[in-house]
């Protein structure tokens, strides 16, 4: 279920005085199955490139074509559209509405209109791969922790069975332990179900630690597009726009000034480890 | 989407009749109202046209703007001059059916649709040049007095802007929860009003929550930084007069006194 977005452009608030170009000639592909992140400062037009993909936004020039057919055909089924491509929002605890847990997941497969048993299978299913335990599916969603609040947010999108799952910023307000785990558990779930998942974020190693492509935004159009590794070779021009690289390619740089000859492209820990390992010539572990 | 609504209808821009005290507007509008409401004869429109022409001028926002209050108030424009010149009795001039035009229908008619127009173009010009901070800052002023008969003015006041500077903020959190329960398959649009109600549960639920979390929020807030209520609370930016306000007073005084005695003399 590729999507493609072209040509997509897209203005803020057109025939007023404060309208905003945000994004600008979008070219895109994204195959089935890939994991990419998607990078930008604020105001970059990140959450409105991926508001378009499950035709939340229209574009006002351009296409977005989901698994071979044009989402804005007058018979195209924006509702099914959303139940393939699904969409979890910044802070996803705010949707939370239901009486308990159980009931709030339930609301997106049961707005497909599947039997009973079904959706509850599907709700099931889902509060177990996010890793709730039993005894809170039937509190009060506002009993719940922060964590526990997101992790049923993002439970309630799954239950849908998308086959792209588009994260905005799954870790923001979360404590280091917490997005270690919801990123995990977001990792797990696209290596057993083959779900191509788009990750919008402002953390620079979270992308690098999981993504396979990242994209780099910036005022409504696309400055990079590679591996982590290509990207991140890029530092200094991501700096300059708000961005930057994740902390091991700094510390490799440092490493390489200091006299150790190390490749200084690496973008993870577990990387750094052993390229600095192998340049003390000492065996890892 | 929904982030195109402006709040009242301020339209930002710089002009004298920006900067004059709101409480100078709010009372100008006052007189001009009532002047409106004093006039018999059409001269007075006349006067009328002559201030309103003026003010508008010297305010800097297009004229299109003041037409859109027209908008509004359309149906009401209709059916008061219909209903004036079909049914107000005297010397007839046309008939047809059961329907009689008569010579003071037509000039009822024109009279009260041009009272109704421009009483809507004047307010128009107090709320396009008045932010709504600085109107419930120019009614907290002038209220103030009203504090002596136990009105709380002061909270009233707070509680108003409080709400004004909410306004945004929640139509946008609107916004979210709505795109939020969209993706999640819920429909706001189709199905009959019984329908449509409960699709309003997944947001309203929490856009209440939400409010009630941000006014304990705000309420920790004010009180962390000592606020405890109104009474000898100082202002950053008080309301005090300028000369372009007195020159404002006269000018309003001039123009009740004119447009009135114009417009009631029997011509």
């Amino acid at each position: 279920m590729p999507i493609i977005a072209d040509h997509i452009n897209y203005i803020y608030g057109e025939d007023t005085p404060l309208s905003m170009k945000a994004l600008n000639d979008i070219c895109l592909v994204i195959p089935d199955g890939q994991f990419v992140g998607i990078i930008g400062h604020t105001g970059s037009g990140k959450s409105t490139l991926i508001q378009h993909f499950n035709g939340l936004i229209k574009a006002q020039s351009g296409h977005i074509y989901f698994n071979g057919e044009d989402i804005y055909d007058s018979d195209y089924d924006l509702k099914k559209l959303r139940s393939k491509v699904g969409l979890v929002f910044q802070y996803p605890e705010h949707q939370l509405f239901e009486v308990d847990v159980f009931s709030d997941v339930c609301f997106g497969p049961r707005n497909l209109d599947l039997d009973k048993k079904e959706v509850e299978l599907r709700a099931y299913d889902a509060l177990k791969r996010v890793g709730l335990p039993d005894d809170v599916f039937y509190q009060s969603p506002f009993d719940l922790s922060g964590g526990q609040k997101r992790r049923a947010a993002i439970a309630g999108v799954l239950a849908m069975r998308p086959d792209v799952l588009i994260l905005d910023e799954p870790t923001a307000g979360l404590d280091p332990r917490g997005r270690d785990d919801i990123l995990k558990q977001i990792k797990q779930l696209q290596q057993e179900s083959g779900m191509t998942v788009i990750l919008v974020s402002h953390s620079m190693e979270d992308v690098a630690e999981y993504v396979e492509r990242i994209i780099v935004m910036n005022q409504g159009g696309i400055m990079y597009d590679g591996t982590p590794r290509e990207v991140f070779t890029h530092y200094k021009e991501l700096e300059a726009i708000g961005l930057s690289a994740p902390q091991m390619t700094y510390i490799m740089h440092a490493l390489q000034e200091k006299g150790l000859s190390v490749d200084v492209n690496i973008t993870t820990i577990g990387e750094a480890t052993e390229e600095i390992l192998r340049a003390l010539g000492r065996k890892p572990d | 989407m929904l982030r195109d609504i402006t709040i009242g209808q301020y339209y930002q821009t710089e002009s004298i009749i920006h900067r004059l005290d709101p409480r100078i507007k709010l009372g100008g509008t006052l007189i001009y109202i009532i002047s409106l409401l004093l006039f018999k004869n059409f001269l007075g429109y006349l006067a009328a046209v002559i201030f309103l022409a003026v003010v508008i001028k010297l305010s800097n926002v297009p004229f299109r703007f003041m037409m859109r209050g027209m908008k509004a108030i359309m149906l009401l424009l209709v059916i008061t001059f219909f209903f004036n010149l079909f049914l107000t009795p005297g010397t007839e001039l046309i008939s047809f059916w059961k329907l009689t035009i008569t010579i003071e229908g037509i000039r009822t008619a024109a009279f009260m649709s041009m009272r109704i127009i421009f009483l809507i173009i004047g307010s128009s010009v107090m709320t396009l040049t008045t932010s709504p901070n600085q109107l419930t800052d120019g009614m907290e002023k002038m209220l103030g007095p009203f504090r002596v008969f136990r009105v709380p003015v002061h909270e009233i006041a707070m509680m108003m802007s409080i709400a004004l500077r909410f306004i945004p903020i929640l139509l946008e959190e609107t916004d979210k929860i709505m795109k939020a329960q969209i993706a999640r398959g819920a429909d706001f649009e189709s199905g009959n009003l019984i329908r449509r109600a409960k699709a309003m549960v997944p947001l309203l639920v929490p856009l209440f929550i939400s409010a009630f979390r941000r006014a304990t929020d705000l309420a920790m807030a004010m009180e962390a930084r000592c606020y405890r209520g109104g009474s000898g609370r100082t202002k950053m930016k008080p309301l005090i007069y300028q000369k372009r306000d007195y020159v404002g007073y006269i000018c309003l005084a001039v123009y009740l006194v004119g447009s009135v005695v114009i417009g009631r003399i029997t011509l």
